[in-house]
């Protein structure tokens, strides 16, 4: 009988990401009200120090595994270990992030253990025993509910959205040795190229400034990024603005981009196409500069400007500096 | 090479979901069903890699009749040929099922490379790719913004949170396909007539030979929460505007 509520803990060059306490004080949560225990699951090169943090976030038992061949994530080494370990102690829920990382590895695991998986989901609870989500679909144009079954029920947490809270497990580490065999490595991580602005990636930004077609130009994102330097936000961009080769693909926030709900959404110049407001009405607060009064995205705004950004973003940049200095 | 682009059809991008009034979908009425836009990159990059390589391009899709014109659009592209699974019980299906169907068709075919999109626009799962290559038992790379294929193996370029990976695989394996990755061409006029001529193998579930069994079903949906309404900070002077909306999200919001 499947028992036990699982988690994948995520950390990089041996720092656990902030979205594993998420999942794990989630999972605590949820084993609570089963009445069963957290275990996690940690892989890494040289995190045997970092395992017992799991357990000030309600983690009972750190499945870990410290390997050099963990330093670099690749899905082959990952996948295996996970389902190896995961088999031999048949969890009955397992939770992973929707990070990144995290997507790609649920994903083959859900293929490995041939069970049922939500994706990025934005709310957990046990329903009829089992596992319920509710997720965004159409990019959150709507939100599916979704019943998981099959063994374990897997569910991927959107970062961001739970709450991390400190709550004492056991936090007993256990050393497993997933025994990869050398064949089943098939891809290499040739090389890591670091960004160096060190920005914190959209998707897990408390704070984004975007910038849209009302920027008329590459030339004027300075104002926003000094906006975004002055509150420690990420910058964000609408997909006008990226189609016109004004900000990096990477930037792009909506359906066709980036996902994104951050405590703070600052809207410079966006009017609120369907596809951009999909990918960020979750956010906590949504702020909204734009000439235009009738532009969709006032709509969603808690707090709008009507009026030229180029003339407001400075000053809400210089009263911001003002008061955080 | 032996080359697949999987696609699905889903709504436009710039399509209003409206849910229907008993939550068991959305409305279909009115909607533009267009390809799949991460699936467009996965079809732009098949053709590329076969005008290097050589070869030919099948696609291979799932959905109801309309589907077929999605996967004629892949043909007008370039595409040579492709397999339509077509079948009420794959309606809903879950990422395992999907991807089931997808292995059960692919594995009766030669390939050396797959593309897929990094995720569907519509149920935005992201999982089928990675399930699909794991069913074929081949590596993945996923979400991938630039890739070279040459000599038996690919390398690809992936961005995580603050950096890119560069990741190397040998063939055959499976790559999702970001924005970023190419500008897929339009499908030209002698394209678009062709394609009506290109075969398409039509399947069901039982000549896949693959049994039903829903592991994540969508038990319900609902519109997104009413957010209440917002506040318009009104005046003339720019500056006193700003230093009103830094005062509310000090004060009122408490977020900065």
């Amino acid at each position: 009988m499947a028992k036990g509520v699982w988690i994948v803990a995520e950390q990089r060059e041996g720092t656990l990401r902030k979205v594993s306490f998420e999942i794990a004080t989630t999972a605590r949560r949820l084993a609570d009200e089963l009445g069963e225990e957290v275990s996690a699951v940690l892989l890494g090169s040289n995190i045997a120090g970092i395992a017992p943090e799991l357990g000030k976030y309600g983690v009972d038992r750190i499945y870990c595994a410290d390997d050099p061949v963990f330093e670099t994530y690749t899905t082959d080494a990952y996948a295996a270990a996970v389902a190896t370990v995961v088999k031999e102690n048949d969890p009955a829920i397992l939770l992973m992030a929707a990070s990144v990382q995290g997507k790609d590895l649920s994903s083959r695991l859900a293929g490995k253990l041939k069970t049922g998986m939500a994706t990025d989901c934005v709310e957990v609870r046990i329903a009829d025993g089992g596992l319920a989500a509710k997720r965004p679909m159409y990019a959150g144009k709507c939100y599916g509910e979704v019943v998981v079954s099959g063994s374990p029920q897997m569910a991927s947490l959107r970062p961001n959205v739970f709450p991390a809270a400190e709550n004492p497990g056991a936090g007993e580490v256990v050393k497993f040795d997933p025994a990869l065999k050398a064949e089943a490595l098939k891809t290499k991580i040739v090389e890591v190229q670091k960004d160096a602005s060190g920005k914190v990636d959209l998707t897990e930004a408390e704070i984004i400034v975007s910038g849209g077609r009302g920027m008329k130009g590459s030339e004027n994102y300075p104002i926003i990024e000094e906006l975004a330097d002055v509150l420690g936000a990420t910058v964000g961009a609408s997909r006008a603005s990226v189609d016109a080769g004004w900000r990096p693909q990477s930037d792009q926030v909506g359906q066709t981009g980036k996902v994104v709900s951050p405590n703070l959404y600052i809207a410079c110049g966006i009017s609120g196409a369907i596809q951009h407001l999909a990918g960020m009405s979750s956010s906590k607060y949504i702020v909204a500069i734009n000439k235009d009064p009738d532009a969709p995205i006032f709509a969603k705004a808690d707090y709008g400007i009507v009026d030229d950004l180029f003339k407001v973003v400075p000053e809400v940049t210089a009263a911001a500096k003002k008061l955080l200095s | 090479m032996n080359i697949i682009a999987c696609v699905k059809q889903v709504p436009d991008s710039e399509a209003l979901i409206k849910v229907k009034p008993d939550g068991s979908g959305i409305e279909e009425a009115g909607i533009k069903w267009v390809m799949n836009t991460y699936d467009e990159f996965g079809v732009e990059e098949a053709l590329k890699t076969r005008e290097k390589h050589g070869g030919d391009v099948t696609v291979v899709s799932i959905g109801p009749a309309r589907a077929m014109e999605t996967i004629r659009t892949a043909l007008a592209m370039g595409a040579e040929k492709g397999i339509h699974i077509d079948d009420p019980q794959l309606e809903g299906a879950d990422a395992y099922t999907t991807a089931s169907a997808l292995a059960a068709a692919i594995k009766e075919i030669p390939y050396d490379i797959i593309f897929c999109g990094q995720r569907a626009i519509d149920n935005d799962s992201g999982q089928v790719g990675s399930i699909l290559a794991e069913l074929l038992d081949i590596p993945q790379l996923t979400i991938i913004t630039k890739l070279d294929v040459e000599d038996g193996k690919v390398t690809g370029i992936k961005p995580i949170e603050g950096a890119q990976l560069v990741i190397e695989s040998p063939l055959p394996c499976l790559v999702t396909a970001q924005k970023g990755l190419n500008e897929p061409r339009y499908a030209s006029l002698p394209g678009i007539m062709k394609a009506k001529k290109k075969p398409v193998d039509i399947k069901d579930v039982a000549a896949l030979g693959i049994t039903v069994d829903i592991k994540a079903k969508v038990a319900g949906m609902t519109p997104p929460p009413e957010r209440p309404p917002g506040k318009i900070i009104e005046g003339d002077d720019p500056a006193v505007k700003a230093a009103e909306l830094v005062r509310l999200l000090r004060e009122e919001a408490k977020i900065i």
